[in-house]
Order: structure tokens, then sequence, then C-alpha cells
């Protein structure tokens, strides 16, 4: 049983990651990474949407009957996903207001019925679970750290606005680069969330690649990202 | 009895990737110094920078991707790059702007797609649009050319300017820099003002003349004779710059026929800002440019056609950069299309 954890956790986090290797989700992904915040705050929405979504399809599995198993799913995501666009609004207002349409879309976030479909249907409800904030988490990563690499190189800071979700004492947590520092648009952006994604993917791949050769790597080798982001 | 007995194709010139690329350089030099001659020290450094960076990054990313280094240095494309990059930038553009211009030109544009000759994107514009929407502040530092105002800075102050931010010379960066004649039409021209006030009151003095801009004119002319002599080189295919230039001058005077008072004439589209740049150094790039006959033709027209749109309606006060990359998405589509017909072959059969 634990095996079985590990391999859900390993997958969700790394193997099997909703963003980098499905590339599921990435109409949100791209359109609210530009800055750390607002992929915190997507990314928590997702989470917490795929685990609800997955624990309910779970528990329901044994009484729906397959002909109708898809329209089911997406009545459940879509409730899921209106309370917590409602809860949102009433609790974490600004946020809201800055994430937008993004959040209503959630519902439409292939990666939350594709779980739903590929593992909630066919396991415990306890792995669903599991499997559901992993998958949620390895998304909430890649959104923050998308997030971040956009926030410093495009605006030169970091935790902007973090008042959103932590408070009013979270204003003194950002962090800026310098007062001189021309902003680099590019990075804010559109197409700097498609190279941004591009090299992620390409440090993944590459990451992955040296830890299965067990020879040491040639001199002077080191992930494209770094020095073109 | 022997005899020497040569292959087909029987050519007599060296027509390597290098002594192409080098022709390229030459041609450009008339209008490189007259540029100089006209906006100062800026432009020099622009190119020692871009060159610099250009070949660096080249020869890292080459021994990253486990290249051969010295040959495909060597052949001179990385140095094209540098140079068409650092004469379409504004002479007072700090060392950090075209480093990053010709990092992204080189690294993302170039090598990430597969290096020379798998690029679909010409690296140059990649680099120029990279920071002109990145910097638009920056890409304004255009310096007023000999004869207009007080002219350039001196040597020193332009150090200061493009390696540290023009405090220890004490220079006011509005006093020293000003529009380039586009740009001052462009904002005039939405301002409501008719082309005859525009060209009578400029800030810094008489900066149109009849032909289009001081400086402008020369730049373009000399870049238009470079280009003739590559062309009689055969290293320019002739359909690009003149499909290009014939376009641009119909539709320019269409517009300035129906309404002389605010769109500027065919003469000065086309002895403006990069026009003649493009027309026989960008768009003939030999990599992404179309290569058929009349993918040619077409291409160039395209460029045209959305630079004068650009200029004209759009946001920026030159579109030649973003109409190369646009018809250079497009140039797959256009190749496939205008095949040319196989010797003896018969129409319908596909």
């Amino acid at each position: 049983m634990a095996a079985e954890q590990v391999k859900i956790v390993k997958e969700g986090l790394w193997g099997n990651n909703v963003a980098l290797v499905q590339l599921l989700g990435l109409c949100p992904l791209l359109a609210v990474t530009g800055t750390f915040i607002n992929g915190l705050g997507l990314g928590l929405a997702t989470l917490l949407t795929l685990v609800v979504s997955n624990t309910a399809v779970s528990t329901i599995r044994h009484w729906i009957r397959p002909e109708v198993r898809i329209p089911v799913f997406v009545l459940i995501i879509a409730s899921i996903v209106t309370t917590i666009e409602l809860a949102m609004n009433a609790w974490f207002h600004e946020l809201f207001l800055i994430l937008g349409i993004f959040i209503p879309l959630i519902v439409t976030n292939c990666s939350i019925i594709a779980r739903a479909e590929a593992f909630a249907s066919k396991n415990s409800v306890l792995d669903s679970a599991l499997d559901g904030f992993m998958m949620g988490s390895g998304f909430l990563l890649v959104l923050v750290t998308l997030g971040s690499l956009r926030e410093i190189i495009g605006a030169g800071t970091l935790f902007a606005n973090a008042h959103l979700i932590f408070g009013e004492g979270a204003k003194a947590i950002t962090l800026t680069l310098g007062d001189d520092y021309p902003g680099f648009l590019l990075a804010v952006l559109p197409p700097g969330a498609f190279i941004g994604l591009g090299l992620l993917i390409a440090a993944k791949n590459h990451l992955d690649k040296r830890l299965a050769s067990p020879k040491p790597a040639l001199v002077g080798e080191s992930p494209i990202g770094s020095g073109a982001s | 009895m022997l005899f020497s007995k040569a292959d087909s194709p029987y050519l007599t010139t060296d027509s390597s990737v290098q002594s192409m690329m080098l022709k390229v350089v030459y041609a450009l030099i008339p209008g490189a110094l007259a540029m100089f001659w006209f906006f100062g020290w800026g432009v020099l450094f622009n190119l020692v920078i871009a060159i610099g960076v250009c070949l660096i990054s080249e020869a890292a990313m080459l021994k990253l991707r486990r290249r051969p280094v010295r040959p495909a240095l060597s052949d001179g494309s990385a140095l094209v790059t540098a140079c068409l990059l650092a004469l379409a930038l504004p002479p007072l553009a700090p060392w950090w702007l075209t480093t990053i211009a010709s990092l992204f030109a080189i690294v993302v544009a170039k090598h990430l797609y597969g290096g020379l000759g798998f690029n679909p994107f010409n690296p140059a514009m990649v680099g120029y649009v990279v920071v002109m929407i990145s910097f638009p502040r920056e890409m304004t530092l255009w310096t007023p050319p000999t004869g207009v105002g007080e002219g350039w800075p001196d040597f020193i102050d332009t150090v200061s300017l493009v390696f540290g931010s023009g405090a220890a010379a004490d220079l006011d960066i509005d006093a020293i820099t000003m529009a380039t004649p586009m740009d001052t039409f462009k904002t005039q021209i939405g301002l409501a003002y008719d082309k005859a006030y525009i060209e009578a009151h400029s800030v810094h003095g008489q900066i149109y003349t009849f032909v289009s801009g001081v400086g402008w004119e020369w730049i373009n002319g000399l870049y238009l004779l470079g280009g003739i002599w590559l062309i009689r080189q055969r290293v320019v295919d002739i359909r690009l710059p003149l499909s290009f230039l014939i376009s641009l001058i119909v539709i320019a005077n269409l517009f300035a026929v129906i309404d002389y008072s605010s769109y500027p004439s065919a003469l000065f589209h086309c002895f403006s800002g990069g026009t003649m740049l493009a027309a026989f150094f960008i768009i003939t790039d030999p990599v992404s440019a179309s290569t058929t006959p009349k993918g040619r033709i077409i291409y160039a027209a395209g460029i045209a056609a959305i630079t004068y749109v650009i200029r004209t309606w759009g946001g920026y006060p030159d579109g030649i950069a973003f109409a190369v990359l646009l018809m250079n998405m497009a140039v797959p589509l256009l190749d496939h299309y205008t095949q040319p017909r196989t010797y003896g072959e018969t129409g319908g059969s596909k």
C-alpha cells in the first residue's frame, strides 16, 4: 500500500506533472502567471477543486452508469468551482477581481476532468484525494515558479500584492531588485509566459535525462534555460 | 588525349556561406559610415557591443550543442546578424539593451531553433522586437543628426550615456535626444496637425528635407548603393528588394494621392527609417525568406504592406521588424503553394 502512495506523490509532483508533462490547463497557466501571488491564488483554487472533485467522484464511482459518467463529472466539477468562486469573491475579493474569468474557467481545465476519469473513477477515496492533492500541488508549483520568474524578470519585484492573500501584514514581504530596474516587459507579456514555460519544460527534461544516466555529465553542460530566461 | 572534365554546375564564383556573408558586411559599410557621421559615437558602440556579444554567445551555444565552433563561427552569419541589429538600434541605446537584443537573436532565435539554416525567424529582427516591446523608452534614444540643433554628444558623453546612466556627465536626456522624423510625423499627425505644418515646425529646427529627413536620406541612399552592388554580385535575388520597394511605393502613393496633407509621400517612405536596410539586407536573409521565385515576390510585397500599415496606423514609428516576423510565419505556406513547375511537367498532375 505504502509504495502505491509514494508512486502517487511522485507522479503528481514530478513524473506526470500536469503542466510540465501532460501540458494540461495551459490557458490559465499562461494567462495569470504574471506575478507570484496571481499564480499562487489560481494554483490554490485549482488544488482545492482537484481534491474535492477527486474525492466526490471516487465516493460515488460505484453508482454512476458508465454511459453518463462524463456529464456527471462535469456537473460535480462545475458545482465545486462555483462554490470556490463565490468563496473567493467573499474573502479574497481583490484577488478575485485580478484573476477574473480564470476562476470560473477552472471548470474547463482538462486536468481536473482527466484525473476524475483516469484516476478517481477507478480508485479508493483516500488514494483519489491524495492524487488530487499531489496533481494540484504539482500544478501549483509550476504556477508559482513561472509567476516568480516572470515577476522578477519582468517587474523586478517578488511577492508584490502579497496582502491580497496573506492580509495587510504581508505588505512588508515584497522584495524589489532596486528602484532603477527598467523592467523587462516581454516577461510580463504573453510571449514571456510561452518562453518561460518552454524553458521550464526544457530544464525538467534535462534534469530527468541527467538523473537517468549514471555517467558523470560532460563539462560545460547546463540547462539551456539559465542563460536565456 | 585528355580532356579536363568538370561537372555541372559550372560556377566560377566562390559561393560559400562565408563569402556571401562577408559581401553583405562590405555592402553595409557605406551606410554604416553615413550613420556614424550623422548619429555619432553611439553607432560605433552599438556595433562593437553587438558583434562582441553575438560572437561570444554563438561560440557558447555551439559548444553547448557540441558542434564544431570554428567553422560555424567564421561563416560570418553571426557577424551579419550583429551588424543588422546594431544598425537598427538607436545610437544611445544603453549597453545592456544591445546585449539583451544580441543574446535573444543568437541564443533564442537562432540556436534554440537549430542554428543557421533552421531558424524560421530572422534573428536580428527577433532581437530588435524583443527590446522594442520590452523597453519602449530606451528605444527612443536617437540623437539629433549632424546639422540639426547641437548634433550628437561627444565621445565622453556618449560613453557615460551608453555605459552609465549619463549622470556622471550631468546630461539631460531630453536635451540630447530627439524623435526621428518618422516618429515626429506620427505623433504630430495624431495631434491633428497636417503635413505642411509638421515639416515647418519641428522642435530642434529643420529636420525634414525634400526627400525625407536630415541624414536619413543619405543613410538610406548608401544602403541602396550597397544593395545594388549585392545584386550585381548575385548575393541578393533582385525579386525581393524590387517587389518590396515597388509595393511600398504603390501603397504609399495611393494614400498620398488621396490625402496629401496627412500621408507622407512614397519618397519619404522609401528614404526614412529602415526601408533600404530592410529591402536589401533584412528581407533578403536566405534562411528565413521564401525560397521560390513567386513566393519571394509575395513575401516582399506582404512585408511592404504590413510595414506601411504599422507605420501609418500602428503603435510604433517603424514597423519593418514586425512585418518581417509576420511574413516569416507565412513562408512555409508561401513555399508550399508557389512551387515552380518542374520542367516537362504538365498541369493537373499532383
